[in-house]
């Protein structure tokens, strides 16, 4: 097995900066911490690390400077303060995804520049759960053009070349629940979740994944996007990209290690362990394809069906 | 005092391939040749302004991406690395630049007074987005003006455009106030494209101009219709056309950009000067400007 666990953590700033600000921040922290010993604890050889607070155009792109150091400071949440960086990251492996990628069909590039702009999130997540650099990581992006198939296809990269190198990693994504922040400040002390509809998708998301769900998660993320996350990408991917990697499949423990509002967004620490037996399948009906063979043109004719978009009937060509 | 004045308005693009293929000093990677037309229309910009004097430019950039309220750089120096997130191999730029901490200020004030939420950015730490350095660097190149900075506030993603109008409405006005009573002369530059469908892959040689052009039709059709309007002075109607341009070309102006641009200038009919018209990497760019004082090329 590739990959022996998973998380999803949140990437918000509040955590790392300011944990006393509110209650809920300091648990999150704590949170973290937690997850921070049993990484420690495992012998995971990498962390693997999918932000969806890093965007992307030219397909994915994978971090691979080996020692990427700078200091980081949010766009929106600056006024917390400045976020010194070194981290260790196994450019090796990096470039072996980026290959495999590639020979999949996928659009991907490796990033080793000095001062490149690594995420908040990312940012976040390393400073707190891997402070001393114990377990190097490989970020990744996420592609905003991308959809279920590429982000399917761009994990399983991932699991090739890690069981190529005969590597174990941890598996990772950056992202709350629901995303919608107060659209005004807000004292921190009086944080809470957006809006009703928030917290109801968030609990239904914490009952599924402590239920170890993750497939289930993953075939139902269209329907949370519609529901529970603010438009800024085509759809919400990171659990399509987490339940590929992690084997398509339900037989996991989930431990929900904390759950709060940070600026009216629903911030979950999530651990998923593997588990000798499954949470009912219900809700698989997407495929799994292997390779891209990158988008169809819907509206100019399709070479292979004899189709247009003025076709009465699929099968007719124009 | 003397009122202040907006001297003129610009639509100044920012993909970094432009910066990339003038092979300025401060940029790290170099380039053969590309993007000429809109390198070209840059340059009548820039021979176009030579005709004025301003104290000040103000520049709202996509890519200060902020979703509570509308944020304004408030440290007086930066001086810093810009690596472009997307294009890191096309943009590494070395940046030292000043800000009019006085008329950022002004501007936030302004505006949180009209009701909008605002936030002056004070954290010296703090990295200037590329969108803002691309636009000022081929805007001023000498960066001898202080600037002062905007954020995007995402209300199109968060709410909707029309939303985002209403907001960015209100942010043009208080800009326009602001800056009047300020008694400074001042040049606005919204950096945006206008369609914004990008290619999702890059040619070996990103200036391989052989295989640059618009992403589809449907978004050169759009981004002719839009200077078209602007051409005859139609601001209001481009106005209104905003939301449905941000639905059918992806449009940049969904940053709000473009509409706090025409509020800030009052909708001017003057009908405005087309300086260059090209496609990066699928994407639509257009170099317009308004001038609101009595030179210029308008």
């Amino acid at each position: 097995m590739s990959t022996i666990q998973g998380y999803i953590l949140p990437g918000l700033p509040q955590p790392l900066l300011t944990p006393e600000a509110n209650p809920g921040y300091g648990r999150l922290r704590e949170a973290f911490c937690t997850v921070r010993d049993e990484i420690a604890a495992s012998k995971a050889d990498v962390l693997m690390i999918y932000s969806t607070m890093w965007p992307s155009v030219i397909g994915h792109q994978i971090l691979s400077r080996p020692n990427p150091q700078w200091t980081h400071v949010d766009e929106l949440f600056h006024d917390l303060g400045s976020i010194p960086y070194s981290f260790q990251i196994d450019s090796e492996l990096a470039h072996l995804y980026h290959q495999k990628s590639k020979e999949r069909g996928l659009m991907t590039r490796t990033i080793d520049y000095h001062g490149f702009p690594i995420d908040t999130g990312s940012v976040v997540a390393l400073k707190l759960i891997n402070p001393d650099n114990r377990i190097p990581a490989v970020v990744l992006s996420s592609n905003v053009y991308a959809d279920r198939a590429e982000t399917v296809v761009f994990a399983k990269a991932a699991k090739e070349a890690l069981e190529e190198q005969g590597k174990k990693a941890i598996a990772i994504t950056i992202s709350t629940l629901s995303n919608r922040l107060h659209q005004e400040w807000i004292d921190p002390k009086d944080d809470r979740i957006h809006s009703q509809k928030d917290e109801e998708w968030n609990q239904k998301l914490l009952e599924f994944l402590r239920a170890g769900r993750l497939e289930d998660v993953a075939q139902l993320s269209r329907q949370i996007h519609k529901e529970a996350r603010v438009h800024k990408v085509n759809n919400f991917k990171s659990m399509w990209w987490l339940a590929s990697l992690m084997g398509e499949h339900n037989r996991y423990a989930g431990t929900v290690h904390a759950y709060e509002p940070v600026s009216g967004t629903g911030c979950a620490v999530i651990g998923l362990q593997p588990a000798n037996s499954a949470a009912r399948d219900l809700e698989f009906d997407e495929s799994s394809p292997e390779v891209f063979a990158g988008d169809r043109n819907v509206l100019a004719p399709s070479v292979s069906h004899g189709m247009s978009s003025q076709s009465p009937e699929p099968g007719e060509g124009s | 005092m003397t009122q202040g004045k907006i001297v003129a308005g610009v639509i100044a693009p920012h993909p970094p391939h432009i910066v990339y293929a003038e092979n300025p000093a401060q940029n790290e990677p170099t380039a053969e040749c590309g993007w000429e037309t809109l390198r070209w229309g840059y340059e009548r910009l820039r021979n176009s302004l030579e005709s004025t004097d301003f104290d000040s430019i103000v520049i709202f950039s996509p890519h200060w991406q902020t979703y509570v309220g509308t944020h304004f750089l408030g440290v007086e120096r930066f001086q810093s690395l810009s690596v472009d997130p997307i294009f890191p191999n096309l943009f590494r730029y070395h940046y030292d630049l000043h800000v009019d901490v006085e008329l950022s200020e002004q501007i936030c004030n302004t505006a949180a007074d009209q009701g909008l939420v605002t936030k002056m950015m004070r954290n010296p730490d703090f990295r200037v987005d590329y969108g803002t350095i691309v636009a000022g660097h081929m805007t001023r190149p000498a960066w001898d003006k202080p600037i002062v900075g905007i954020s995007s506030h995402r209300l199109t993603n968060y709410f909707s455009a029309d939303v985002m109008q209403r907001h960015m409405h209100t942010l043009g006005k208080a800009t326009k106030e602001a800056i009047e009573k300020s008694g400074k002369r001042v040049l606005l530059l919204a950096s945006h494209s206008l369609s914004h469908r990008h290619f999702t892959t890059e040619t070996e040689l990103p200036e391989d101009m052989s295989k640059e052009h618009i992403s589809n039709h449907s978004q050169y059709l759009w981004d002719m219709k839009v200077i078209e309007l602007m051409r005859q002075g139609k601001t209001k109607e481009l106005f209104h056309l905003i939301p449905d341009f941000v639905e059918h070309a992806v449009a940049e102006t969904d940053s709000g950009a473009l509409t706090w641009l025409l509020a800030a200038m009052d909708f001017p009919s003057k009908p405005a000067t087309l300086h260059g018209y090209g496609t990066v990497i699928g994407t639509g760019n257009a170099i317009v400007e308004w001038r609101l004082d009595e030179g210029g090329a308008s």
